[in-house]
């Protein structure tokens, strides 16, 4: 069995969400933006806003899909690909990556590793869930904090060249990269 | 039965990681493996932790044709038990996960765990999926059982049960990067 076919859902219907107005043609750009720029594994803990990506990488052939318990494990992951010569992503959203940050400063940080991890925005101007708005109020200045670059994602004709960018310095500089996935290209009722 | 310290069951088996992609836990067990003899395909995740066995499921993943051991420690896979969730969820069949179980945070002194009194982590892994679990209580079974795991095929969770002791001093003269890219170096060149 290829890593792709023990990745695969067993039951598809459970990975379609409800209908929910994400954009599924900026997710689209998201994801070809990724393959084209080697990206060929991506770990995922999922929500609303990546459901889309998700979904695009369980069923890409050449994209393992890794399924995680948390996202931290998406740190360590990443760490093996990359000393095996596999480009990879962290798909999460702000509360994935406050769940992650021990691995990011004592993992990749620590160890110098190229970890892109694209995080979806939660929480920001526009939020409509309680829930979400503190993780949102402090996602950028943790990123800050821990002096990791950032780089928003906005408009769709920008995507591809932004990811690149920010796979270039990644690899340039052997450190993690934030993308934040923003509400302005993943939600198409902004 | 003579109870097993962890030193003389790495000893026991050192000769069979030749041709494995080895990834420890921190302190102790990385200094543990490194006074018996460095190897460029060791890798010693220091403090990450929880994270070995992430590492570990990376690499495999990127290489399903490189046998991957993982040395982890009770208190770390505690710390990472979703982790073996997501390794029990995609199986691979080239890694032997095995678990140093001293009962004890041996690293920071000795502050003891729960498999000491009530949790045990083969069924705790055999119950997360993993395909193949075994015991071992001396330095004899866990030969045996080692040996086995790397002739099944099968990703197997291996629970060494180990004396609390450990070397007097955890930093060595291996640089934590030089480790990371020479470790890296070698699995690309696999
Ligand atoms: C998140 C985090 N908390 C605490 C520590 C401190 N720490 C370093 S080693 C260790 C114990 C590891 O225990 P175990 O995995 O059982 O291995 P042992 O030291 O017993 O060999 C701890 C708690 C750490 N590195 N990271």
């Amino acid at each position: 069995m290829s890593n792709h076919e023990i990745a695969k859902s067993p039951d598809p219907k459970i990975r379609y969400h409800p209908a929910v107005p994400v954009s599924a043609a900026n997710s689209q750009i998201v994801f070809d933006a990724l393959k084209t720029n080697g990206v060929r594994m991506m770990s995922a803990l999922p929500e609303t806003w990546l459901v889309h990506l998700i979904r695009l990488a369980d069923d890409d052939p050449d994209v393992t899909l890794v399924r995680l318990a948390k996202e931290e494990e998406g740190v360590g992951i990443s760490m093996g690909a990359h000393f095996a010569g596999v480009k990879s992503a962290m798909l999460m959203q702000n509360h994935g990556f406050l769940a992650a940050i021990n691995g990011i400063v004592s993992g990749a940080q620590l160890y110098r590793i190229p970890l892109l991890m694209l995080i979806s925005d939660r929480g920001t101007f526009g939020e409509r869930d309680p829930w979400q708005t503190e993780g949102g109020a402090v996602t950028e200045s943790v990123l800050s904090a821990l002096r990791i670059p950032i780089m928003r994602l906005d408009d769709p004709a920008r995507v591809a060249h932004r990811i690149k960018q920010a796979l270039t310095l990644a690899y340039s500089s052997n450190k993690p990269v934030a993308v934040l996935l923003t509400r302005d290209l993943m939600w198409e009722d902004a | 039965m003579p109870p097993m310290k962890r030193l003389d069951a790495l000893r026991a088996v050192y000769d069979r990681l030749g041709d494995s992609a080895v990834v420890t836990i921190m302190g102790a067990v990385a200094a543990e493996l490194q006074s018996i003899g460095h190897r460029p395909n060791f890798f010693y995740l220091q403090h990450a932790m929880g994270l070995a066995s992430s590492v570990g499921l990376g690499i495999a993943l990127s290489k399903p044709a490189v046998p991957v051991v993982v040395f982890d420690g009770d208190g770390s896979l505690l710390m990472n038990l979703g982790g073996l969730s997501t390794l029990a969820r995609y199986k691979p069949a080239n890694l032997i996960h095995v678990v140093f179980d001293n009962e004890s945070l041996l690293s920071v002194g000795g502050f003891p765990t729960a498999t000491g009194t009530c949790t045990r982590l083969a069924e705790v892994a055999a119950a997360s999926g993993v395909p193949r679990t075994a015991c071992a209580t001396t330095i004899d079974e866990f030969v045996t059982e080692f040996t086995a795991a790397q002739s099944a095929g099968e990703l197997t969770t291996l629970v060494a049960k180990v004396d609390a002791v450990g070397p007097a001093a955890f930093v060595t003269d291996l640089g934590l990067l030089e480790n990371r890219f020479q470790f890296q170096r070698y699995l690309q060149a696999r």
